[in-house]
């Protein structure tokens, strides 16, 4: 088996396998295991590994500025400096704060992404032509798959709260808007499927990313897509008591749980999975959630050129200073003619 | 760097090694970061915290099930099974009557029913405040079968206050 192929059948069969874990474990009658037990110890992971991850990278010292900059730095006044590069070489706090909003909201780093290629030519026809060029699919397909993850992840509110808060309601309503299919098709979960498909076909059809994907790459994807397909097949095709989900949800939300009888196996899957995802956040690439906003080269103003940052492990320098050498050879340097500060008495 | 674990810089001199001091830099800035975090996620739940929220219970109480016999109360299909595919069974029942005309529905134990939500299930089921909106608001959801079809128990509620 090649590279690819073992790294992409282990993210499936791990995928796959938790899908007949839960399906049989519901056989077997462990609602109350996959249905509370699960569920709460994979929210308890997923915050104390946030947490725990979060301050184990506060712990690290940044002594240096050193945010990836492009735009003109505050410099002379009459160097001119519009808007952009005050976002992209903030000076000041506000400046920062429009970066990473930018970065966190909109993926701006992203957006600027670009591909460099070897192409196909007409002057050369034996030989390839080098591109760079301007990658914004990656970007569109990015932004597509997180905001459709959240607009999922925020309709779901309706199972834990009660009474189902007014936002969630108008969310529904404007994700149904185009009454396309009985029940409505929401329009969210038909482009989450579509990004997930994009963003794990880019990674088996492009040969240079295949070799750089492992299978903690196609994890999380195939998991994400494996929660949306029975999400969508749970909505759409085979349909399970949704009053009995809510108590369970509602249950576990007010941590009063109870396992309500009539709840299809499908529901128990796509619960597992959601769960598996949780519990996996704080081990994986996934942290890149809350790795934006710790990340350095982002979140830093810079300040270099006005500000002295001092490394704080930094070791006692014995300095040599020019005065101490020309004290040493002032004699030597008057012979040979070389000028000194201070003249021999 | 020297093995012994202390430095030596271009000069000779040995140095100390530098203590860093472990310590979690931007203190305020993470703990804040992770307090919204928290409080942002948990934001939706904290109302009913601690709080068993009761199950919806739809009534069945309406004098037209009350007339049926104890052997006779039974919904077309099993309430097990109505519970979770109504929604789709009255969607079929609709494309079938407006696409193929006959109102026919013969249920799985063989008993024949009148496609029709108006008709049929709302003979029984005439509270739909009671019944049909106690679990629809419960799951917060809207259907659209009330944009045509007629709430008979608002229009008796109407002509009850137009007297």
């Amino acid at each position: 088996m090649d590279f690819f192929k073992r790294h992409f059948m282990v993210a499936l069969t791990a995928v796959l396998g938790l899908v007949i874990i839960a399906y049989v474990g519901v056989q077997f009658n462990l609602t109350m295991f996959f249905g509370v037990v699960v569920p709460y110890l994979a929210i308890l992971i997923f915050f104390e590994g946030i947490i725990y991850r979060v301050i184990k990278w506060a712990r690290s010292p940044v002594p240096f500025r050193i945010p990836t900059t492009g735009g003109q730095n505050r410099t002379l006044p009459w160097v001119e400096r519009n808007w952009l590069d005050r976002l992209d070489n903030p000076a000041t706090g506000k400046h920062l704060l429009g970066r990473m909003a930018l970065e966190v909201l909109a993926f701006r780093s992203l957006f600027r992404n670009t591909r460099t290629e070897l192409l196909r030519s007409k002057e050369d026809p034996q030989g390839a032509k080098l591109v760079h060029w301007s990658y914004k699919w990656l970007w569109l397909g990015a932004i597509a798959f997180h905001y459709a993850f959240l607009v999922v992840i925020l309709r779901h509110l309706r199972f834990f709260t009660e009474p189902t808060p007014g936002f969630v309601q108008l969310l529904d309503h404007m994700d149904g808007f185009a009454q396309f299919f009985m029940p409505t098709v929401f329009i969210s979960g038909v482009v989450l499927v579509l990004a997930v498909l994009y963003l794990l076909g880019r990674r088996i059809t492009n040969p240079m990313l295949r070799y750089i994907s492992l299978a903690a790459d196609y994890f999380p994807l195939l998991l994400i897509l494996g929660i949306a397909t029975t999400g969508i097949l749970m909505r759409y095709f085979f349909k399970t008591d949704i009053v009995a989900v809510k108590q369970l949800a509602l249950g576990l939300a007010t941590l009063k749980p109870v396992v309500p009888a009539g709840i299809g196996s499908l529901f128990y899957i796509h619960f597992f999975l959601v769960c598996v995802l949780f519990a996996y956040f704080p081990f994986s690439k996934l942290m890149h959630a809350p790795g934006i906003f710790m990340s350095p080269s982002r979140n830093l103003v810079a300040n270099n050129r006005w500000v002295l940052h001092v490394n704080p492990w930094n070791y006692p320098v014995k300095f040599h200073s020019y005065m101490e050498i020309e004290d040493q050879y002032r004699e030597a340097m008057i012979e040979a003619g070389l000028p000194v500060e201070k003249e021999l008495k | 760097m020297t093995g012994d674990g202390n430095y030596k810089n271009e000069f000779g001199v040995f140095a100390e090694k530098p203590k860093v001091r472990k310590k979690i830099y931007d203190r305020n800035k993470v703990f804040a970061g992770l307090a919204i975090f928290l409080v942002l996620v948990t934001l939706p739940l904290w109302k009913n915290l601690g709080k068993a929220v009761p199950a919806p219970k739809p009534s069945l109480d309406t004098p037209a099930i009350q007339k049926l016999a104890a052997k006779e109360k039974k919904c077309v299909e099993p309430t097990a099974w109505i519970r979770v595919n109504h929604m789709q069974m009255l969607v079929d029942w609709r494309e079938e009557v407006v696409r193929n005309g006959p109102r026919d529905y013969t249920a799985s134990d063989g008993r024949k029913f009148g496609a029709s939500l108006s008709n049929t299930c709302m003979d029984c089921h005439s509270n739909k405040s009671q019944f049909c909106d106690q679990c629809h608001n419960y799951v917060a959801v809207a259907p659209t079968c009330w944009g045509c079809h007629l709430d008979k128990e608002k229009k008796q509620v109407a002509k009850a206050e137009g007297k």
